[in-house]
């Protein structure tokens, strides 16, 4: 069994991070620079992190698997970050922010963790206006907020509909000054294939060069992971296409506890599917919940009709309908629900009848095209190309899809993993945002964790490092670890199969889709699990890479993250299987609140809302490798203990 | 529908690269262009034959990645879109379409479609950026902005450094992407203490990248898929000249302080 210690200072909630801060060792300025930090990746967490341990005067290696640092997926997100500023003076603080966060989270995140991000939120935005984000503003000239789903305060600082794109660009500003000063080199089109273990301790990594395809080790004091949430395992998702879980998969092999990797976010307005070849879905920002009001028809007979021949009264605004209170800004988890059960019941939209309307005709009406079109415009030309329709002159087609994972490697408060020097940030690890996430809250972990986090609490693990003392880099734990990735690739490359990485990734993805999607159940799980076992070896025994090691191929790059991804599936259903409740994202058909149930006579929740079962699953599930992809992963609990909030049933109505 | 594709290969930076046709299976006009491309390479792969490479990633327009030139245009024939935004709708049945690389000699070709942006990083590492240290910012608030200029300034920094620009350009000047990096800092009150080192830095690295001179053509703005305006080529220029007539900063000789 790993040992879990989530090292939560004590003390009142408000005063844990500056107590933590003032209470953790210091390394003077000389000695600093003798420290050598590996940071995977170079998204809003990686670059911010990377930047900021160099200014703090470490010796930054940054590695990231793009031709340029410049392209992580961060860069898509289009809606907005939170920060609990009050600007608008809408009764919004910090503990609001707080309590947002752990409700959304359907009561499974740590409570430390979420009040040090609401905290630390209101310094991110600062720190991003002073490098010249170019946040959307007011005619006064300052800053303009929106609001966002799960929230009932305008707390989303927004940069058009390219807030996440900006804020990366931030980032790598300052990735880049210090990359020009000299603090950081900069590995660019270079992938982790393995993590380095040196006597308990995460002391290096092994890369391989994509261009050239030479394998090389880095060995270093520590180790950072910021490398992105694994939701690529469904193959259709909103993420980039080479997206991936490789590093973490990895890390997790040699040790690392993975927390909760079933917590998925379905995200509820996105491009529905539209034939076999598709490659990606493609979101359509949540900010146009606030002016779009999303509806299917009331009768089945209509959902063939264009939307223009259904009138006012024959059309179910369904969120409004059942979540009064929150309406069409209802979280995500809770949208995409019930998009589903209307779709189930016959009253989807469009060519497959997995869709629902988002509809702009009353704002349109309210504030004007001109008005719509500068809040949205971007989003409306989008959505045009993709699907060749104006949103303008009728309703956008919508449908679910995979967004987030809100699982992640465990990490303790000091968001180091169980394996000493490994640290994991951003949506990469498990820590913040519980059983689902808010909207406009991962640009938030992500820089939060980079920016002011990891540098202040990196300092708890290197202060008892012995300044220089790295090992080096022939030693036989980096030789092994190489020898295993020249294996797999002279695996993949002389395997003479049949079967591209992408036929697997496609076949795992609709496994993944329809047993461990947005509802689950026990017989489909266990049913999964059985299919994506045969997947694993019928991939070893018939994948095809074609081209050689030596240069870029990107066959045998995605034969490596399919090959992870396969092993991921398994576990995230076993995840699923062994938690008997439904909490957030997490959806088990078995346990779900009907008439019979007192909060539903009371008007607390809907019938078919999630239900959980705070007495057995209020923990955190970290499972650890067992040695062999075969063989069952095992079991550590990390329990969530609430010192200031209650945990109580999440109502939206 | 079917198309042609008339497609450059290469196997890597110092062979020499060619043409070669292939036929597509069967097609869907709602297909994105490279979803055409993944359909194309699946049949390769199962032939035998090596998937051709080309850069991708977010497929949604943001990240810059994707880079192809479609019948002789960067990012194909649309405005204002990057080729994953492209879709088979835009062709007919039986077209042939030529694909090729970006080519510039500061862009070196990788493999197939994939060529070596770094020059732009580079750039951007000469002076890309306002130098402020992690916590050291004041209140967000304390920092007003027009409105007008943070909009102007939000066009600019639109860019998604993909550099369809250079590709396009028949000097592959580079001067639209670091101008609209010059001209989003150097609008915003943030960005005023560099402003005119930050633009000298940049040209000078620009220049020795090897991208070519501009002669204002325009073609660049024709196929930036944000449609990243000449005008800022204008005002780099304006802040350049200002730069050189500033000369450089005088040194200061440091000193201990007690």
């Amino acid at each position: 069994m790993a040992t879990l210690n989530s090292q939560i200072p004590t003390g009142p909630l408000s005063e844990k991070w500056e107590k933590h801060k003032f209470s953790s060792k210091l390394i003077n300025p000389a000695n600093k620079r003798k420290y050598k930090v590996i940071v995977v990746g170079a998204g809003l967490a990686g670059a911010s992190a990377s930047a900021t341990l160099a200014e703090l005067g470490y010796e930054v290696h940054n590695f990231v698997f793009h031709d340029s640092p410049r392209r992580a997926h961060s860069v898509a997100a289009q809606g907005g970050i939170n920060a609990a500023k009050n600007y608008q003076n809408d009764g919004d603080s910090v503990h609001r922010l707080f309590y947002d966060t752990i409700k959304g989270g359907d009561y499974r995140a740590r409570e430390a963790n979420v009040h040090r991000l609401a905290e630390v939120s209101v310094n991110i935005i600062d720190q991003c206006a002073a490098q010249g984000v170019p946040f959307a503003r007011e005619y006064g000239g300052l800053l303009d907020n929106r609001s966002f789903g799960g929230a009932q305060v305008s707390r989303t600082f927004y940069a058009r509909g390219q807030t996440g794109q900006q804020l990366l660009l931030g980032a790598y500003s300052a990735l880049n000054k210090m990359i020009g000063a000299g603090g950081i080199k900069s590995y660019t089109h270079s992938e982790m294939l393995d993590l380095v273990v040196v006597d308990g301790h995460a002391k290096g990594i092994i890369v391989r060069n994509l261009q050239t395809g030479e394998i090389t080790r880095h060995s270093a004091d520590a180790v950072v992971l910021a490398t992105g949430g694994y939701g690529n395992v469904y193959n259709l998702s909103t993420y980039a296409r080479g997206s991936n879980v490789t590093a973490s998969w990895r890390a997790y092999k040699r040790g690392a506890c993975f927390g909760n990797p079933c917590y998925t976010q379905i995200h509820p307005t996105c491009i529905p599917v539209s034939g076999d070849y598709q490659s990606k879905l493609t979101l359509m920002s949540e900010s146009l919940r606030n002016d779009g009001r999303i509806w299917v028809p009331k009768r089945k007979e209509d959902c063939k009709k264009s939307p223009a021949d259904i009138a006012e009264g024959d059309r179910d605004y369904y969120l409004e309908r059942m979540y009064s209170a929150f309406g069409n800004l209802a979280p995500r988890d809770v949208a995409s629900r019930a998009a589903k059960y209307v779709c189930d019941e016959g009253r989807g939209i469009g060519d497959t009848g997995l869709g629902v309307y988002l509809d702009f005709a009353d704002s349109i009406k309210r504030l004007g095209e001109g008005k719509v079109r500068e809040r949205y415009g971007n989003l409306f030309a989008m959505y045009h190309e993709i699907t060749n329709e104006d949103a303008y002159k009728t309703p956008m087609r919508i449908y679910p899809a995979v967004h987030y994972t809100m699982g992640g490697l465990w990490v303790d408060y000091n968001l180091m993993s169980n394996i000493p020097g490994l640290f994991v940030l951003g949506e990469a690890n498990f820590s913040d945002h519980g059983a689902n996430r808010l909207g406009a809250s991962a640009l938030m972990q992500g820089l939060s964790d980079g920016y002011f986090v990891l540098p202040s609490t990196i300092t708890t693990y290197l202060a008892n490092v012995k300044a220089g003392g790295r090992p080096a880099t022939d030693r036989g734990e980096f030789q092994q670890a190489e020898e295993e990735v020249r294996n797999f690739t002279r695996r993949v490359t002389t395997n003479n199969g049949k079967r591209s990485p992408d036929s697997f990734h496609k076949q795992l993805g609709k496994i993944m889709w329809d047993y461990c999607g947005m509802a689950r159940t026990e017989t489909g799980l266990q049913k999964a699990i059985q299919l994506i076992g045969d997947l694993r070896e019928e991939f070893r025994a018939t994948v095809n890479v074609l081209g050689e090691p030596n240069g870029l191929n990107q066959s045998l790059e995605k034969a490596g993250r399919v090959a992870d991804f396969i092993e991921l599936g398994e576990l995230m259903c076993r995840d699923a299987l062994m938690r008997e409740e439904s909490c957030g994202g997490h959806f088990r058909e078995e346990y779900q609140y009907t008439s019979n149930d007192p909060e539903v006579q009371q008007g607390v929740v809907n019938t078919g809302d999630v239900k959980r079962r705070d007495d057995q699953f209020a923990f955190v599930a970290a499972w650890e490798y067992a040695g062999a992809p075969d063989k069952a992963p095992i079991l550590n609990k990390e329990p969530l203990i609430y010192e200031e909030v209650k945990m109580s049933t999440r109502s939206y109505k | 529908m079917k198309v042609s594709l008339k497609v450059w290969r290469q196997k890597n930076a110092n062979a020499a690269g060619e043409f070669k046709t292939y036929a597509s299976p069967e097609l869907n006009p709602n297909m994105s262009f490279l979803e055409m491309l993944d359909v194309v390479n699946e049949e390769l792969s199962n032939q035998g034959e090596e998937p051709i490479a080309f850069g991708h990633d977010c497929r949604e327009g943001i990240c810059g990645t994707c880079s192809l030139v479609i019948d002789g245009k960067p990012h194909g024939p649309h405005k204002g879109v990057a080729t994953c935004q492209t879709y088979m709708r835009s062709f007919s049945n039986g077209d042939r379409i030529v694909i090729e690389p970006w080519r510039a000699k500061a862009f070196p070709i990788i493999k197939d479609l994939v060529c070596d942006r770094k020059a732009f990083d580079r750039i951007q590492q000469a002076g890309g950026f306002i130098s402020v240290r992690t916590g050291s910012a004041p209140d967000a608030n304390s920092i007003p902005v027009s409105k007008e200029n943070a909009d102007l300034a939000m066009d600019a920094a639109q860019c998604i450094g993909c550099g369809a620009c250079v590709a396009a350009c028949k000097n592959a000047s580079a001067m639209l992407f670091v101008s609209a990096k010059v001209s989003h800092l150097g609008l915003m009150p943030q960005g005023q203490p560099e402003r005119y080192k930050r633009v000298k830095a940049m040209v000078d690295q620009m220049d020795t990248e090897g991208f070519g001179a501009c002669t204002v053509t325009g073609s660049c703005e024709a196929v930036c898929p944000k449609e990243i305006s000449l005008d800022f080529i204008a005002r780099m220029n304006r802040d350049y000249a200002v730069a050189l007539i500033q000369g450089d900063p005088k040194q200061v000789v440091g000193g201990g302080a007690g």
